[in-house]
């Protein structure tokens, strides 16, 4: 098994023609994903390596897509989710970064009373090495395998990846959440669908300041969570108030600060790792 | 983006919401203000301005003018008073609060008030704080005010006041993509009118497109990082001396505490982005040079951005923009031999794992 997902998953790409939309779908198909149609307003009837362009999402659905990767710039996006959750797209992943939060959070919640998942924005998607990949990831660092990898970046969760397929390890599934204030999953819902999934028999947590979400993630742990948790958090030199780079990873008033995750996550008998680099030694240990 | 509590203000009066008479000056000559007792308030984006000398109060022109020229051009935490706000001092009788703030948890704004308002909300005590999840896809209704009214134990006289204002905050917060609206004091004056007494609203920064009439407000950036943020790039600037380049902010992140841990000193955070471009390579060196540090760690992890284009950006900055301080490379991922090949080409070795670059460069600065 993976999670989110699988064989099974059909793409369509919304905003197909843009220089990420296009360049996405290659690497997209490349892994293997199944990429069945690709939506950009007045290029219907064109192609993108061999992928069909509809005008509409709607007339896109011919191609039966369940997965929406969206590539739209940020003043687009409300608009582009919008249409996909009329058109009963199951799983929604927005790449988009700099989308404003309140768009984001009209998105998460509508699409979570329609019972459909939102993936980002601003974050790299999801890979299940060799399933299915929505999203951006490098295609060369996986390996299948049992370790479930969550994060909130990019680049970073690429390192850690490469790591673990290099010591050996290989992954079941890895989600980026996304580094905006608003997104569509949290580590608790990741977390909580690796705790059921069969394929997954470790789980690895790469956080950053900012939020709460590593604490809920921490309690959530103790109490639901018997599978080994190794962690990596980010951000222990950031100044206070500063956006370092991602948009959510900001120490508001004294919330949200690197010592409080790990004191969290080591509370909830989580291992905690102080650089990237020591991830796969941990995992090792708690392997053993 | 932080608002300066003028423009937080004039938002209000836009907005209907209640607020003291008030103009702001950036210029001691300009000042025709003749309304006593008068409050002068230093305008600056940083809190604890009352206790740094940043509010007077004045009865009189003569001591307004004293006041005022105490407080323009002071400094507060370290940042300088550029403009005062001059208003009318209210006949304060009680103090509430009240704001309308993302819950990122809950994904949902939540409103908070208080009837223990004119103190910091972190040190009221959670059973004092009302508070009221919005769900985004249905909006503000009327009730949610007069629920709260009840909750707050507010008199009548007050709780029509406060739901008129409070049904106008969220329609600010809405309108505005604003991350914080919030009224501290919210204040109940001796003759029972609610007033603003203090206004803060942040605006989204990534909304500003859609909000052509909010002027950006530079004044939370450092010099350099506001020649970074106008070139494109995501710099903050640290008190250290190791410049530091990196690609993604996590990775980036991870960068600084990995040299904090091993006793180096970051001088900045500086994220490449998704970009494979050589001239933006190059443009990280030109801000660096400007940030003077006394060693430079490159760290990449090649995806979008390929090992060998951040290799030709290095060669080409040492050419065009003279750099002279140690430089230490660690690139992995994409193209991650040929990036090497061309550095070692141009005498320089780069590492391929991320701790060994941070021990070298940490190693070479202490040195000197």
């Amino acid at each position: 098994m993976s999670i989110y997902v699988d064989e099974n998953t059909r793409i369509v790409v919304q905003g197909i023609t843009g220089h990420q939309g296009s360049f996405n779908t290659l690497q997209m198909l490349k892994f293997g994903s199944k990429v069945v149609a690709g939506v950009t307003p007045g290029k219907g009837g064109t192609e993108v390596h061999g992928v069909k362009v509809f005008n509409t999402l709607a007339d896109a659905m011919k191609m039966e897509p369940n997965a929406t990767f969206i590539s739209v710039p940020a003043p687009y996006v409300l608009d582009a989710a919008k249409e996909a959750i009329y058109n009963g797209i199951d799983l929604i992943y927005i790449l988009t970064e700099k989308v404003p939060y309140q768009d984001t959070m009209e998105i998460v919640n509508l699409a979570r009373k329609m019972g459909k998942t939102v993936v980002g924005p601003n974050g790299p998607g999801i890979t299940s090495p060799f399933k299915s990949k929505i999203g951006i990831m490098p295609n060369q660092i996986f390996r299948e395998g049992n370790v479930g990898v969550i994060s909130r970046s990019g680049t970073l969760t690429y390192e850690i990846v490469d790591q673990l397929t290099r010591a050996g390890f290989g992954e079941s599934t890895v989600v980026g959440l996304g580094g905006d204030p608003v997104t569509g999953l949290n580590f608790v819902d990741v977390l909580s669908k690796f705790k059921d999934d069969s394929q997954t028999e470790a789980i690895v947590m790469v956080g950053e300041i900012g939020g709460t979400a590593e604490e809920e993630a921490a309690e959530y742990i103790k109490k639901n969570i018997r599978k080994p948790v190794v962690a990596y958090i980010t951000g222990r030199s950031a100044p206070k108030g500063k956006r370092m780079g991602h948009a959510g990873a900001i120490i508001t008033r004294g919330k949200g600060t690197a010592e409080s995750k790990i004191k969290a996550l080591e509370e909830a008998g989580v291992k905690v790792a102080d650089y990237p680099y020591q991830v796969p030694s941990l995992l090792k240990e708690v392997f053993k | 983006m932080n608002l300066y509590e003028y423009q937080a203000k004039d938002l209000f009066k836009k907005y209907g919401i209640p607020v003291p008479e008030g103009k702001n000056y950036e210029d001691l000559s300009k000042i025709d203000w003749n309304k006593f007792p008068a409050v002068v308030k230093a305008q600056v984006l940083v809190g604890g301005r009352g206790k740094a000398g940043g509010i007077q109060f004045a009865n009189s022109s003569k001591e307004l003018m004293e006041k005022s020229s105490q407080v323009l051009g002071m400094t507060i935490k370290g940042l300088k008073v550029r403009s005062i706000y001059i208003e009318e001092k209210l006949e304060v009788g009680k103090e509430y609060y009240v704001s309308i703030t993302l819950d990122r948890s809950a994904r949902k704004p939540v409103i908070m008030a208080t009837t223990e308002g004119g103190v910091e909300i972190e040190e009221v005590p959670d059973e004092k704080i009302k508070k009221f999840w919005v769900d985004p896809t249905v909006g503000y209704s009327n009730f949610i005010g007069r629920q709260m009214t009840f909750d707050l134990g507010l008199p009548d006289s007050e709780g029509k006041q406060f739901q008129d204002i409070l049904a106008k905050m969220y329609k600010l917060y809405r309108e505005y993509d604003a991350e914080l609206v919030e009224i501290n004091p919210l204040v109940i004056t001796k003759d029972g009118k609610m007033v603003a007494g203090d206004a803060k609203v942040i605006i989204d920064s990534d909304s500003l497109f859609r909000h052509k009439d909010i002027p950006e407000n530079a004044a939370e950036r450092t010099e350099l990082e506001e020649i970074a943020y106008k070139r494109g790039y995501s710099l903050v600037e640290l008190d250290g001396n190791i410049g530091v380049i990196a690609n993604g902010a996590g990775l980036t992140m991870a960068t600084l505490d990995a040299l904090t841990l091993h006793g180096g000193k970051p001088r900045n955070f500086l994220d490449l982005g998704g970009s494979d471009d050589v001239e933006k390579v190059v443009g990280a060196f030109e801000l660096l040079k400007i940030a003077k540090p006394k060693g430079i760690l490159v760290n990449i992890f090649g995806g979008v951005t390929h090992c060998d284009t951040v290799a030709n950006g290095i060669v080409e900055a040492k050419k065009r923009v003279g750099i002279d301080v140690p430089i230490v490379v660690r690139l992995s991922g994409v193209n991650e031999d040929i990036g090497r090949q061309i550095l070692k080409e141009n005498g320089i070795e780069a590492y391929s794992d991320m701790m060994s670059a941070v021990e070298e460069i940490v190693k070479v600065v202490n040195k000197q």
